[in-house]
């Protein structure tokens, strides 16, 4: 446990990839079996242990610990894991840790119930860093910046053989890896990927910037709101994956069951009818179903969701991504046609004269699900990455308003400690601030020090981890839109929010009234 | 049996809206938001403003501001304000030394922070009075060690008031510290500290752990590191920084105040790997914000053990927490049946140790 705890520490202090993707890559050729497996799992995300939830370890914690003390501390290091292994006693000197497996194995054979009090005697057996390792291993989601495809790059790396390799056959195998180590260190043959549906890197874009480019060369779609997905499908099997090549098809089985197409799309998710134009919530409640193991039929009821499909990468066992995006586009065509309707659309192309035209579709459109435009060279390949030159997004123009900081909050993560998420508002005619949004980006750090350092000095009153600040503070904000919302008090609710700038020099009454926001409805 | 949180009066009332349980009584220390004032004496305890007369616990920019009239403080604290300040003057006051100001007595005692630090114990009307300062209690070679001074109220720090801190072993950081060294011996390692305290403390800790190799400082250590030499705190062999060439630093140890380490001087040094000696590194996200590879859990105030032990060991009848977090150390209070109450003084919260 220690090795592991120790690789966990220096992936959260590193910042460098290949540097991370080294200390993996060691760790892997230094372990024995089956910790590595085990560790690796815990990487790529493909390791779930039933027995142990996150509620339960806060509940484990509020039960040995003054709650109050307890939340205080969880308030100010910003993760619960980590503020119980620092606040857990430290008793360990003479007590033998245990490994990885040793860990595995009994949790995964003891029950909900008896869990809390097998990782409380574990934790009696670790220092502080190994108690954070167990739990954050112990509850899934590492948090060290690695993706599934990172982890098969490292391991790639420690073995040398390549990471396409190990994408192919990965999906054939299960934790602890056995056969895949054994393949790496050249005493076995590669593991059959058998009828296996894998991942391939995305295509990606660079931003325009100013710039413009020839229609002729390019074809223009709408860069739309959702979530970017790859569907891969064998016939036997279909798997749905993240940008990051994480595994999501536990979180959206009702795509991958209506899927009947046998090859490897590029689309992006999202939800169907009003309810994407509608309330914020209907992306924020896509975007948790990410992380699902799995999902209710009742979610899946609430947000119906459908992928529309921006490319094709195989069509059947054909590999397309050589080939120039108008041969692709034509294939995906009539590959999207033999489709459920319900469940998948073709991404239409915007037809504009010029760029000029292109350039006013652009600014009128309002639609909350479209995020701006995709520029894409008609005679690019499909590649890894982001090439110079193939794909542009080209985003729309954000609205803004002068809102009041009303409330902060200490942020988690990179930013616990810091009051760095702020509740602001807009007047009414009464001459009350009602909230209209919170935001926790668009800041520079030094803004975010001077943010912080107000909060502190202008606090008038204190909600557990709640600061209500004097009503003095303007803030510029920048939204992509702004719709009805019987969430809010004032009726309306951003479609993500961020900072753009501080106007100190601006006095809170001069600031934006609910009803110039309500016009901006589009 | 109350846990009261209250604002100190003096701070912006109109900005406040924090609820007062009960008033606390006049007492004849009445805390400010800018210091603590000991009426009877009229004289002031680290004013963050000059005052005219004003008692001085340990040296670090917080506590002892330069301005004020009439200065008392150990020999080694005036010694450090006249180094940065300049023109400093005041009355020396030795450990175990006090004096008499209209009716409280006034004494010095170690409070193993820094070198010079002291509590400040003042007598009056029957009742004995403990201001902590900062303090810690772990062994330091370069200062004295912290006494515990009994007292009827004891009004005590909190930087490091939550149960999350607990500061391991010095011995293991700095362990730590020579191994990725000796990993790294390319390169070099570039330790952010407190140029007033931490920094000697470093030094003289790798020099107890057997590493007798020059180390190399920023020119803005210089001075404070010849003053504790001078004070007889043995430091070995130091060399400036900077001008040397970037092979010559190669494989050793370099010590700068953290405002140097992401700036254009951190680009002399060979490879340089970043660390930094901070109490806060205890929490991974605070690391990582300052883009620390090698955190060090080194620390010069009292941990949550060394806080809560303490005022075990006190048991004042009543404990006033000034800055960092006093809730926390509040609450704490009330579960062990101690009457606390919080005071808000200004400029110190909590990022005092950055």
């Amino acid at each position: 446990m220690q090795a592991f705890a120790a690789l966990i520490d220096g992936l959260i202090y590193t910042r460098s990839r290949d540097h991370k993707v080294r200390l993996i890559a060691e760790y892997l050729r230094d372990t024995p079996d089956p910790d590595r497996g085990w560790a690796l799992a815990a990487l790529a995300g493909t390791l779930s242990i039933a027995t142990v939830k996150s509620a339960a370890i806060r509940a484990m914690a509020e039960e040995r610990f003054d709650p109050m003390l307890f939340r205080m501390s969880r308030d100010y290091v910003g993760d619960t894991a980590e503020t119980v292994a620092l606040m857990w006693p430290d008793i360990a000197a003479e007590a033998v840790a245990p490994t990885v497996s040793e860990v595995i194995d009994l949790l995964n054979n003891t029950s909900r119930a008896r869990a809390p009090n097998l990782l409380a005697e574990l934790m009696d057996r670790l220092d502080a860093n190994g108690r954070y390792a167990l739990l954050k291993l112990a509850t899934g989601g590492m948090r060290v910046g690695i993706s599934a495809r990172l982890a098969k790059t490292a391991f790639g790396q420690a073995f040398g053989v390549s990471v396409d390799d190990v994408e192919e056959v990965w999906h054939a195998l299960r934790p602890p890896y056995a056969e895949l180590f054994a393949w790496g260190e050249g005493k076995s043959e590669r593991p059959d990927p058998a009828d296996s549906a894998f991942f391939r890197p995305f295509m990606l874009a660079h931003p325009l910037e100013d710039g413009s480019v020839n229609l002729e060369d390019f074809a223009a779609e709408w860069k739309w709101d959702g979530i970017r997905i790859q569907i891969a499908s064998t016939g036997g099997e279909t798997r749905l994956f993240s940008r990051g090549g994480d595994e999501v098809t536990a979180a959206f089985p009702e795509i991958a069951a209506a899927f009947n197409g046998i090859g490897v799309v590029d689309g992006e998710l999202l939800v169907r009818g009003d309810v994407q134009g509608g309330e914020a919530a209907s992306f924020n409640a896509l975007q948790q179903r990410l992380g699902r193991k799995n999902v209710t039929a009742a979610m899946q009821a609430e947000y119906p969701v459908f992928v529309r499909l921006y490319d094709i990468l195989f069509d059947g066992a054909e590999d397309m991504r050589s080939q120039p995006w108008t041969v692709r586009r034509e294939r995906l065509e009539l590959f999207a046609a033999r489709l459920d309707p319900v469940r998948f659309d073709l991404s239409a192309i915007i037809e504009a004269r010029d760029f000029d035209h292109l350039a006013e579709m652009r600014a009128a459109a309002r639609a909350a699900a479209i995020e701006g435009v995709m520029l894409k060279r008609r005679d690019a390949p499909y590649l890894a990455g982001r090439k110079v030159g193939l794909w542009y997004k080209w985003k729309r123009e954000p609205l803004v308003a002068d809102c009041v900081m009303m409330y902060a909050q200490r942020g988690s993560g990179k930013r616990s400690s810091f009051y760095s998420d702020y509740t602001f508002g807009c007047w009414t005619p009464d001459g009350v601030l009602l909230p209209v949004g919170k935001a926790y980006s668009g800041f520079s750090d030094a803004e975010l020090k001077w943010l912080d350092r107000f909060v502190r000095d202008n606090t008038v009153a204190r909600f557990g981890p709640v600061r209500e600040v004097e009503k003095s503070l303007v803030l510029e904000v920048a939204f992509d839109a702004v719709h009805e919302s019987k969430r809010h008090k004032s009726g309306i609710a951003m479609r993500f929010p961020r900072i753009s700038r501080l106007r100190r020099d601006k006095p809170a009454d001069e600031a934006d009234s609910i009803a110039n926001l309500r016009a901006m409805i589009g | 049996m109350v846990y009261i949180a209250l604002a100190a009066p003096h701070i912006k009332p109109q900005k406040r809206n924090v609820i007062i349980a009960r008033t606390v009584a006049q007492h004849w220390i009445e805390p400010h938001a800018h210091g603590i004032y000991v009426k009877p004496a009229d004289m002031w305890i680290d004013p963050s403003r000059p005052a005219e007369r004003a008692l001085v616990t340990h040296g670090h920019a917080d506590h002892a501001r330069s301005g004020h009239g009439t200065v008392w403080a150990t020999p080694e604290t005036l010694a450090i304000m006249a180094l940065r300040y300049g023109t400093e003057t005041g009355t020396p006051m030795r450990y175990g030394d006090g004096f008499e100001a209209n009716g409280v007595k006034i004494s010095f005692h170690p409070a193993g922070h820094v070198l010079g630090s002291a509590q400040i114990l003042l007598e009056h009307a029957g009742e004995r009075v403990v201001v902590t300062g900062d303090y810690k209690r772990r062994f330091d070679p370069t200062c004295a060690p912290f006494e515990p001074v009994p007292c009827d109220v004891l009004i005590t720090e909190a930087t490091f008031g939550l149960p999350v801190f607990t500061h391991p072993p010095i011995e293991d950081e700095i362990a730590k510290l020579l191994a990725a060294r000796e990993a790294n011996g390319d390169g070099c390692i570039l330790i952010g500290a407190y140029a007033l305290g931490k920094a000697q403390r470093v030094i003289a800790e790798l020099r107890r752990a057997g590493y007798d190799a020059p180390i190399y400082i920023h020119g803005a250590m210089q001075k404070m590191c010849d003053l504790y030499m001078a004070h007889d705190v043995p430091l070995g062999e130091l060399i400036l920084a900077t001008g040397l060439a970037k092979a010559e630093m190669k494989g050793g140890i370099v010590i700068a105040p953290p405002s140097a380490m992401n700036d254009r001087w951190a680009q002399r040094l060979p490879d340089p790997i970043t660390a930094m000696a901070s109490g806060w590194m205890r929490v991974r996200q605070r690391a990582r914000q300052r883009n620390v590879e090698l955190p060090l859990v080194i620390s010069d105030h009292a941990d949550w053990n060394e806080l809560t032990d303490t005022l075990l060991e006190l048991r004042p009848s009543e404990t006033w927490i000034t800055h960092g977090r006093t809730d926390a150390l509040g609450r704490w209070c009330e579960l062990h049946q101690l009457k606390a109450r919080a005071l808000d003084l200004v400029g110190r919260e909590e990022e005092d140790e950055s």
